[in-house]
């Protein structure tokens, strides 16, 4: 603990509250300062963020009227949690509730932000931290908002298929520049407080030291705003909005398709149609909102955020840890130990050549660049980052990750020569794709603290990492490494230890067939064409050409001979192809030629014909169940979860299990059992599918 | 950074096992007012880690070691990293005195017509920067350039063009050889930069350096007769160096093999303009303490400021008007066997990042002792401004 830590917790301004604890409120602490301002904190019981539910807004509605009683001269609203001010709506009521009754919560919720709006008195929303969704619309409700520096304010219900529900949409777009309010509603991005002052979404930004200060100033008339009132009435009159609402269809379809994501198209209607006439435009947000819930994008897209919770938690506590070696400084052990530096932990990354290592620090320090906003902090990321050419850093690791290539005798070879130098209570993890731990293992001293940390590439991107047991690892292990991916804001899955784990072992068949389709004559423009159409990010040819042809190649030989389910042969001018070095992306060459990050794809392709889909997305659909029946992953939700943050498997649909439970599992069944007798035994359903 | 990590890594004890930083940096760039403390800090030797800067101009590096053992012999620390930093490529442009105030006079101007009779005074001399470098390389006093010192004591110890190239060109060939035959291994670290770029050995180094190239060479202070050329000179770079050092409970304490001992160190001062005889000034009295002669040490580093002033240091020695008049003894000390005297080159190859040079060569001289199995070492500088420091070595 430093000094700092000893006293830091004094920061957080809340005026008149720290002597107020229990109150007549479960959610809410209420209090009057020497100058008759009432502050009103939220801190909501047994949780550590600040979330917006019914009874919060019950409650809320009970301290207006108490306050109307006897109006204080003005008002300032903040959170009490250190964390921020308040992080959306409680996601629980879209759950479970139908279309209808959740419009009808949400009206009487306007109802009472109304009032606080029309409240006669100065009021103030103090904003730290995260302040989204329900947060910000509760915020615009007041006639001033304070950001303090570290405050992200945003609207990201676009994420789970909404539109923001409690007057957001009508606030925002009369506060601010209608565009800024729309594009920040449409990419659900969240704006740095600087960004929010100069769009005018808040009158200042300050820090915690100052809070005191500026309330007086609103309350007594000394903040300014710098509202652009007049563009703002411009922008929102009917032919501008017809004009713009226009353009913004155009940008959104080329990002997300109305049929699989029908929010924003809703959001754009909304504003098109009512855009500066608050009444209207209040109800027909709340008519919207109720009819978006109910879809089964938005059902799909809230199952998504509870996997990632249920993926979250399997992190636990804190990890104690504080020192990561990682072994080999090739293209994904350079971007663990980046990633590792950028989440705030030393690293020291091993290797025997200079190059590969400068060639890494150079991939992390234009990551941090890219993802980092102050110079110091990329600074110090890459200070974290230690090159280590002998090794060094091994014996005062706590976490030590393999990542040389895919050999068994070099693994085995690090693994001895780590072994006899690392901590005993380190923990030594290898992040290999497709060899078995339990060849890895032999030879290990203590078998018991080794285990299986698998990133998908690119690590800063795919959030996903497969944490992979053996039958003789120790459970505090397990439990540590998920603690660690936990630190580096990682998504842990666990899975045993089984060939291709359950990621690439469901990528390989989609891969593979995608290839016998290119053989059959397909187009790779109609092929790829298929899977972004059935709402995969990326289609499996340029997904093969992302990877590296020579690793796909390698992963389906490494498959196809330790697995038991049919695969056709990889074509064999895919073979001359890897031999010539046209490995894809990372040598401008592969399946499509490629300029830069960009595949060449000619834009006549035929349209797919009728199996084209199933033939991808199915076989995919059947590891899944595999996985599943021997046990390699646990449950159906840790398998979505996985596929979902790993390979973007159309987030809209909920993931392959919930794709084929909506669908019908015996439908599934049925359409394999055709696939296989049109096109061959692999698409021979997993007994799995037969309750 | 780059050689402070790699240094902590290999320890068998934590960064803030440390009881200070002292770093020597000659160029302290506005940024960083106090770059022990931003070391010792981004090296993650945590926040209670006291770090101090020195600056006595080229022999910081070596006042940073010797400030460090003169604390540890005390008893006031135990474990100190000591250190020498610099980096010229970024010293900065200074304006002209006569700029920076038309500046102040346009900054303070209240009414229009001041301010436009400010700025009539605007004159393109002006924007003519100062070589903030250029100007630090120059003696205030004497105003003459650090070469135009190395000129007068070679002309006065008669060090011939000829001569001086002939010591650069073996101190490239010593130093190319070293690196040839890793003998920098654990003591010279690559840097890696942020654009993918690794600097693994010094490129200053010229292995295929020949007397005939040397002498094409003009001369970079006093045209066009002064011997003194930019091939023997140091090199102007940038570097940095750290040396550990432990009282013997430390040593104990975190069960460290001390590589060599301090037996002493004395630092002396002369005219300015003749600074490149610091070094004589400053060992000559530290032999004659401790009743050694200059045969007695096994092993030199005379930091290479100038190929001319090492030679014109080893001829002091063997001057016997000199030695009997401006060191008080009964007669010269002879000659510096040229086998012992910077053995693998030096600031010519290698180049002078002057807060880093002192340090660089105690821990050379160090490394090169163990290496060649010698005693007693001894390494010194002369210091712009006319000054030198001498530190005697022992092997453990």
């Amino acid at each position: 603990m430093t000094v700092y830590d000893v006293i830091a917790p004094r920061d957080l301004e809340l005026g008149p509250l720290p002597s107020v604890t229990a109150g007549r409120w479960k959610n809410w602490r209420l209090a009057r300062d020497e100058n008759g301002i009432a502050w009103l904190a939220i801190d909501r019981a047994d949780a550590s963020a600040n979330t917006l539910s019914e009874e919060v807004i019950v409650e809320l509605n009970d301290i207006l009227d108490e306050l109307s009683r006897d109006l204080p001269k003005g008002l300032v609203l903040r959170s009490a949690k250190r964390g921020g001010f308040i992080a959306g709506a409680d996601i629980n009521q879209f759950r479970q509730s139908g279309g209808q009754e959740i419009a009808g919560n949400l009206a009487r919720a306007h109802v009472v932000v109304d009032r606080l709006e029309q409240l006669k008195i100065p009021t103030l929303a103090v904003i730290h931290g995260y302040c989204l969704g329900g947060g910000l619309e509760l915020a615009l409700a007041c006639k001033y908002r304070i950001a303090i520096d570290d405050a992200r304010l945003g609207f990201p219900e676009v994420m789970l298929g909404l539109h923001p529900g409690l007057g957001g949409t009508v606030r925002l777009t009369r506060l601010i520049n209608p565009i800024e309010a729309m594009t920040a509603m449409l990419t659900g991005r969240t704006l740095r407080a600087r960004r929010a002052k100069s769009l005018g979404l808040v009158d200042a930004v300050t820090q915690e030291r100052h809070v005191r200060a500026a309330v007086h100033a609103a309350m007594t008339g000394g903040l300014k705003t710098a509202r652009a009132r007049l563009s703002v009435a411009a922008l929102n009159s009917a032919p501008a909005r017809r004009l713009l609402s226009a353009r913004m269809r155009r940008a959104t379809r080329k990002k997300a398709p109305r049929e699989h994501y029908p929010a924003p198209y809703a959001l754009i209607d909304l504003w098109a149609e009512h855009g500066g006439r608050p009444r209207r435009m209040q109800e027909a947000e709340i008519a919207s909102f109720g009819r978006l819930v109910t879809t089964p994008t938005a059902q799909n897209l809230v199952r998504v955020f509870f996997l990632r919770e249920k993926l979250k938690a399997n992190a636990g506590s804190d990890w104690a840890g504080r020192r990561v070696h990682v072994i080999g400084a090739g293209a994904m052990g350079g971007d663990i130990a980046a990633w590792c530096a950028w989440n705030g932990l030393t690293v020291t990354l091993a290797d025997m050549k200079t190059e590969p290592l400068a060639a890494a620090i150079k991939r992390a320090a234009d990551l941090f660049r890219k993802i980092g906003h102050k110079p110091t902090e990329q600074r110090d990321a890459l200070d974290r980052l230690i090159p280590d050419l002998h090794g060094d850093g091994v014996r005062t690791a706590d976490l030590i990750i393999e990542a040389v290539p895919e050999v068994l005798e070099l693994k085995q070879k690090v693994f001895a020569a780590t072994e006899a130098r690392m901590r005993p209570d380190a923990i030594l993890a290898t992040n290999t794709s497709s060899i078995p731990l339990e060849q890895l293992r032999e030879g290990l001293q203590r078998p018991e603290r080794f285990l299986g940390i698998h990133f998908f590439n690119p690590v800063s991107r795919l959030q996903l990492v497969e944490v992979v047991r053996h039958d003789r690892v120790a459970d505090d292990v397990v439990a540590a490494a998920n603690a660690f991916l936990g630190k580096i804001d990682r998504l842990p899955a666990p899975v045993a230890s089984a060939p291709g784990f359950l990621v690439n072992r469901a990528l390989t068949p989609y891969l593979v067939e995608a290839l016998v389709l290119l053989d059959q004559g397909v187009a790779k423009e109609t092929i790829d064409h298929a899977a972004e159409a059935f709402g995969m990010p990326m289609g499996p040819i340029e997904l093969a050409d992302q990877v590296g042809l020579d690793i796909c190649l390698h992963v389906a030989d490494v498959l196809r001979t330790q697995l038991p389910r049919p695969m056709p042969d990889v074509p064999a001018w895919l073979r001359d192809k890897v031999a010539k070095g046209e490995l894809g992306r990372k040598t401008g060459r592969g399946l499509y030629g490629w300029h830069g990050d960009k595949p060449e794809k000619s834009s006549s392709a035929p349209a797919p014909g009728p199996d084209v889909t199933d033939r991808l997305i199915l076989p995919m659909v059947d590891v899944c169940m595999t996985c599943l029946r021997e046990g390699v992953v646990a449950d159906e939700e840790t398998v979505d979860g996985a596929m979902v943050f790993a390979t973007g498997f159309a987030p809209f649909r909920g993931g392959p299990m919930h794709y084929a439970r909506t669908r019908g599992l015996a439908d599934v069944k049925s359409t394999l059992e055709r696939l296989a007798a049109t096109y061959g035994e692999r698409f021979r359903p997993d007994p799995g599918w037969t309750p | 950074m780059q050689c402070g990590r790699p240094l902590l890594l290999r320890q068998p004890f934590a960064p803030d096992a440390f009881d200070q930083v002292i770093l020597g940096c000659v160029n302290v760039i506005a940024d960083e007012m106090n770059p022990a403390r931003v070391a010792a800090l981004r090296l993650g030797m945590g926040e209670a880690m006291v770090a101090f800067t020195v600056q006595i101009n080229c022999g910081s590096g070596m006042q940073s070691i010797d400030t460090a053992y003169r604390y540890i012999q005390q008893g006031t620390a135990d474990l100190i990293l000591a250190g020498g930093a610099e980096a010229l490529s970024h010293a900065p442009l200074v304006y002209r005195r006569s700029a920076v105030e038309w500046y102040a006079r346009m900054f303070t101007a209240r009414s229009l017509w001041a301010r436009l009779s400010a700025l009539a005074g605007l004159r393109p001399s002006f924007f003519k920067p100062v070589i903030g470098l250029e100007r630090g390389l120059t003696d205030p006093l004497v105003e003459l350039n650090m070469g135009q010192t190395a000129e007068i004591v070679a002309h006065l110890f008669g060090i011939s063009r000829r001569d001086a190239d002939t010591y650069a060109m073996e101190s490239h060939h010593r130093l190319a050889r070293a690196q040839k035959e890793k003998w920098f291994a654990g003591e010279l670290e690559p840097a890696f930069a942020r654009n993918g770029k690794v600097y693994d050995l010094d490129d200053g180094v010229r292995p295929d350096s020949s007397l005939e190239q040397l002498a094409k060479l003009k001369p970079a202070f006093e045209r066009p007769w002064g011997k003194v050329t930019p091939g023997n000179s140091s090199q102007i770079t940038d570097g940095a160096s750290w040396v550990i050092l432990a009282s013997e409970d430390a040593v104990r304490k975190h069960g460290l093999t001390p590589k060599a001992v301090i037996v002493d160190s004395h630092w002396a001062a002369l005219d300015p303009s003749i600074m490149g005889l610091g070094p004589v000034m400053c060992t000559t009295p530290l032999l004659r303490k401790h009743r050694l002669g200059l045969g007695d040490i096994d092993l030199w580093e005379i930091n290479e400021a100038f190929a001319a002033q090492v030679l014109a240091c080893r001829a002091a020695w063997n001057d016997d008007t000199f030695c009997r008049e401006a060191l008080g003894l009964d007669g010269p000390l002879g000659l510096i066997d040229r086998e012992k005297l910077n053995v693998d080159g030096g600031g010519i190859g290698l180049g002078h990042p002057v807060g880093a040079s002192g340090n660089r060569i105690v821990l050379h001289l160090v490394n090169a002792m163990q290496r060649l199995g010698l005693k007693r070492g001894l390494a010194t500088e002369c210091i712009g401004g006319g000054q030198g420091g001498a530190m005697l070595i022992e092997a453990v």
